[in-house]
């Protein structure tokens, strides 16, 4: 949202390397690289939580041993930079026309000191939040398919961001219709 | 503790999953735009002799997800903070290097590594240290040891979900690997969430999340009476 931006791009289903094929399954691989410096701690955790996403809902049962690669690249980042991938991530597991089991969207909520709850924070709004919950939310019944927090909140304070969350998520399934409109349709 | 060589340290069983966490505290200057804090670096490893899945080589995508969980349980609880750790303001501040190694791989990695650390932190006396007016060189005092300063008390409860039916409490290896995804949540003693880590696998509607969160929060304190008796039971005096 706003200013951040993240390419996204996709590759396969292609033939895995011997090492990395699941007998059964799709083996999805996901790498992020940051605008400046080599990936890090940060970068690894990142793609975990981005290739399990992407694994509960990609149907890999239908292309066994063959490998899935995601690689994302940060082109500029302005708060809710993990949302933003989650986003990508989807359109590109669209684009590319892979089966999958519903669409997801991510959505960043930040907790601000007086208690306030606000929905893609920029950078700014993300440093003086007191914590940001990033989910991510899946179009088929709503549920929550990744959570991640960043500093400390109340249950109840968590639930409400998590209903903000679902409510938004509405707004970014719409987005990703228009877009796949737009695209297919003859112009 | 332990390990008799480093400045804390604790050894913790859940079930078949052992996990040592060593800290040792060194001195350095802080950083330029945080003159009064200190540092805590933790680094999780998972040696090959833990599990036949791990190969020996640099640190595998488990190895630094869990690393990146922990330092993210330390910052967002607070259990340390930083400022404690700086001795003078722009020049000397402790670093504590907080090593967690797996010895046995069965399962629930995350939430043994964060009672491994809670307990080494508390069982870390730093000795006392000045800085000479004159000569500007710092004095270290062995013989006067201090505790840390250990603010919040986190504990982390994982699950193991199966299609949003079942939730398994800390689960075993082979139950993980079952698993279609897992959900770990940090309390603190006042119950607020300190991390909310599900990442990926199956969905999870808003209520099952919530009846993880109350396990969560009745399970720390079962936790925290643990480490309280173990912690009186080996201070001397």
């Amino acid at each position: 949202p706003g200013d951040t931006s993240v390419l996204a791009g996709l590759y396969g289903p292609a033939e895995a390397k011997l090492s990395k094929e699941l007998p059964d399954r799709a083996a999805l691989e996901v790498l992020l690289r940051p605008k400046v410096g080599l990936p890090g701690v940060l970068e690894r955790s990142r793609e975990q939580l981005l290739r399990q996403t992407c694994e509960a809902v990609v149907l890999g049962v239908l292309h066994p041993r063959t490998a899935i690669s995601l690689v994302l690249q940060v082109l500029s980042d302005a708060g809710s930079l993990l949302s933003c991938c989650l986003n990508a991530a989807c359109m590109a597991l669209l684009d590319a026309g892979l089966p999958l089991a519903a669409l997801f969207c991510g959505v960043t909520c930040a907790l601000q000191p007086d208690g306030t709850i606000l929905l893609d924070p920029t950078a700014r709004q993300e440093q003086e939040a007191r914590a940001i919950l990033t989910f991510a939310i899946a179009s088929s019944d709503r549920k929550v398919l990744m959570a991640t927090t960043k500093g400390s909140c109340s249950v109840e304070e968590m639930q409400q961001c998590l209903a903000a969350a679902q409510r938004a998520a509405s707004t970014v399934f719409q987005f990703y219709r228009d877009s796949v409109r737009r695209r297919y349709s003859k112009s | 503790g332990s390990i008799t060589t480093a400045d804390g340290s604790a050894l913790v069983k859940l079930g078949n999953t052992t996990v040592i966490c060593g800290v040792k505290a060194e001195l350095a200057a802080p950083a330029v735009d945080s003159a009064n804090k200190g540092y805590i670096v933790p680094n999780v490893e998972l040696p090959s002799l833990c599990a036949e899945r791990f190969r020996s080589g640099p640190p595998g995508e488990e190895a630094q997800a869990a690393s990146q969980f922990i330092a993210d349980v330390i910052e967002n609880s607070q259990m340390i903070v930083k400022e404690d750790l700086c001795i003078a303001n722009g020049k000397l501040a402790w670093v504590l290097y907080c090593d967690i190694i797996c010895l046995d791989y069965d399962g629930n990695l995350l939430d043994a590594s964060v009672f491994a650390l809670l307990a080494a932190l508390k069982n870390v006396e730093l000795p006392l240290v000045t800085i000479n007016e004159e000569t500007g060189l710092s004095e270290v005092n062995l013989k006067q040891k201090n505790p840390l300063i250990i603010r919040k008390h986190p504990a982390a409860t994982s699950f193991a979900i199966f299609d949003d039916t079942l939730l398994i409490v800390d689960p075993t290896a082979e139950e993980e690997d079952l698993a279609t995804g897992t959900v770990t949540i940090v309390t603190d003693e006042e119950g607020r969430l300190c991390s909310v880590h599900k990442p990926g696998g199956s969905p999870l509607t808003g209520a099952k999340l919530q009846d993880c969160i109350t396990r969560a929060i009745t399970r720390h304190k079962e936790v925290k009476k643990l480490i309280d008796k173990v912690i009186k039971s080996i201070t001397p005096k």
